[in-house]
């Protein structure tokens, strides 16, 4: 995937290039640092403040990583930069638009406005990892078959909201599936698409 | 975002420590207002203590009343069993706030403890005492059509922007604080500050406090609450005013009241006086309308917001309406 087709609207080069210049991210990068373990268990100012980045453990998709990564990398950032699953999306960057949204241990979340740093030992799933087999997730089917998105840009977020949506039994009826959707904008107004997508998976019964 | 150091301590008293000894260093919980106003260079802490691992987030009957720890996520009191029986008013306030996946990461504590919304105080090219104490205040000659009626200093106009805090006064909640000198309870009237001359202060809790859970005691309003948003879209904006109600209603007559107003003042603005003109009195639009009328007496408007002198009373009566309807 080309980091060009992953670009939102307005920005420019220089925010991608400054990201990866500034190497906010080491990828890949093994500390095998006992920093967060001594900070977990007693708190150990001294290894904590010797070290400018910690070790994280997490779960992408069903892939286990061992990464570096300096605290005040968001989850957003690690997932698109470091591990370059560019299929969530960085809207707003505030948690205002939901164009981010994943799941971390199956809750729904905007990872732009978490550290990565927090979900140490969490099990994250991402537009990427939906999909199994090869065969597409229901609820991505019913975007696709009721046309839920024009630009698409918002659709990753949308997808990954209107599956926590009804595995939390939040899409009894189309106002309750507005109120609890209303965490991700579609500036495409694709809305009444996407809450009917919704409604085909709620109502058709299958696994989701 | 300016750099700093990251801690995860398992114990309270080990994330109380940390914070105390360091005067740059912060709580950091579900990190949904914290992280914003650092990529905004608005807060700059230099160490985080996350306290996302300690122990604190149940959600239990205690005494008389319901203990709901600090770090229950605010979408899982909203979700709760026993809070949608013993205190309705507080899950519909809370799923009135935010969204589905920010309320899956906000905790309760720091529900309470976010920051207003003043588009001053976020614009880091404008004067803001309670961003920089002594700079002014932006939005007094300003745009300050999201501003505070009640309760206001000419050092600060904000409003706190909680909808969870409303319903909390209104129940009469108690926070329950854990410090550098230990324990304390405060009720929950007495948490948030008005602004003064110091309105860089939010709230009455001391460096290094660590809110550890809140207290509800169990009430008679069961059935007929509402919490009524007024806001520019129908969901997920902060509210331009709100009115939390809770009524305890025997034959048309009303037995108990409670009424709150959130986007009002620089705290969750609880409205006992017209709590009392509505006790012993039939549940009627009159009634309703003489304890809006008594709500709003001291309301003060500036330029841009005496819209909310007019629509204040009328969510009032909106709100009471609607909770002695509910069946
Ligand atoms: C786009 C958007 C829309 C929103 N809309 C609404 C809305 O309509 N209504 C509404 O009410 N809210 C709204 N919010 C705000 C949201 O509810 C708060 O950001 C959230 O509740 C904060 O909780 P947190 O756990 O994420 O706090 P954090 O960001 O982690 O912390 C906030 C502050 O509290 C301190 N803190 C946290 N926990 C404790 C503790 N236990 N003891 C001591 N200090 C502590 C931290 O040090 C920090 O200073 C919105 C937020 C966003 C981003
Ligand atoms: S109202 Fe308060 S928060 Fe807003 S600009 Fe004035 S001092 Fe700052
Ligand atoms: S990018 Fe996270 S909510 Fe907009
Ligand atoms: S499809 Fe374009 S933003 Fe939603």
């Amino acid at each position: 995937m080309s980091s060009e087709t992953d670009k939102p609207a307005g920005h420019d080069e220089s925010r991608r290039t400054f990201l990866k210049q500034s190497s906010l991210l080491t990828a890949f990068t093994i500390v095998p640092g006992p920093v967060l373990q001594a900070a977990t268990y007693e708190l150990d100012e001294k290894v904590a403040a010797a070290f400018e980045k910690v070790s994280l453990k997490l779960e992408v998709n069903g892939v286990k990583h061992k990464l570096s990564v300096e605290p005040r990398t968001t989850l957003l950032d690690l997932l698109r930069e470091n591990l370059n699953l560019t299929g969530t999306k960085k809207g707003c960057d505030y948690g205002q638009c939901g164009a981010c949204t994943v799941h971390v241990d199956g809750q729904r979340v905007n990872s732009c406005l978490s550290f990565a740093v927090m979900h140490e030992g969490k099990k994250i799933t991402t537009i990427e990892g939906l999909a199994e087999g090869g065969k597409l997730h229901p609820m991505q089917e019913a975007f696709v078959k009721h046309d839920g998105f024009q630009c698409g840009y918002c659709t990753p977020g949308q997808i990954m909201s209107a599956v926590a949506c009804v595995r939390e039994g939040h899409a009894g009826s189309e106002t309750e599936i507005r109120e609890f959707m209303s965490g991700n904008i579609c500036r495409c107004g694709a809305y009444s698409n996407i809450v009917a997508a919704i409604q085909e998976v709620k109502n058709g019964g299958q696994k989701v | 975002m300016n750099q700093f150091q990251y801690v995860r301590p398992s114990k309270p008293q080990a994330a109380i420590e940390a914070v105390t000894k360091d005067a740059n260093a912060t709580f950091i919980a579900g990190g949904t207002n914290l992280v914003d106003l650092m990529k905004r260079g608005i807060a700059t802490p230099q160490k985080l203590v996350d306290i996302n691992r300690l122990p604190l987030n149940k959600i239990e009957k205690e005494n008389n009343g319901l203990r709901i720890g600090a770090l229950a996520l605010n979408s899982a009191v909203a979700d709760d069993k026993l809070v949608r029986q013993k205190q309705p008013l507080l899950a519909l306030a809370l799923n009135a706030g935010a969204s589905a996946q920010l309320r899956n990461m906000a905790t309760v504590g720091g529900n309470m403890l976010q920051r207003t919304r003043c588009s001053y105080f976020y614009d880091l090219a404008m004067p803001c005492n309670k961003r920089e104490p002594g700079t002014g205040c932006g939005a007094l000659e300003g745009i300050n059509r999201m501003h505070a009626i009640f309760g206001f200093s000419d050092k600060c106009i904000a409003v706190h922007p909680s909808d969870m805090s409303v319903a909390l006064v209104a129940l009469d909640a108690t926070v329950l604080v854990s410090g550098p000198k230990g324990e304390r309870r405060i009720p929950f009237a007495d948490f948030h500050r008005l602004p003064g001359d110091t309105p860089e202060k939010d709230t009455n809790l001391e460096k290094g406090e660590l809110i550890t859970a809140v207290d509800i005691p169990d009430g008679p309003f069961t059935k007929h609450v509402h919490y009524q948003k007024v806001r520019e879209r129908a969901s997920y904006a902060f509210a331009l005013l709100s009115v939390a109600a809770a009524l305890d209603i025997e034959n048309n007559t009303i037995k108990a009241a409670r009424l709150a107003m959130g986007g009002v003042a620089h705290k969750p603005w609880r409205l006992t006086a017209a709590e009392q003109v509505l006790v012993g009195k039939p549940a009627t639009e009159a009634t309703f309308r003489q304890a809006a009328e008594v709500a709003m007496q001291g309301a003060k408007a500036f330029k841009h917001n005496a819209y909310k002198l007019k629509l204040g009373p009328n969510t009032i009566v909106q709100a009471l309406r609607t909770a002695a309807a509910a069946a």
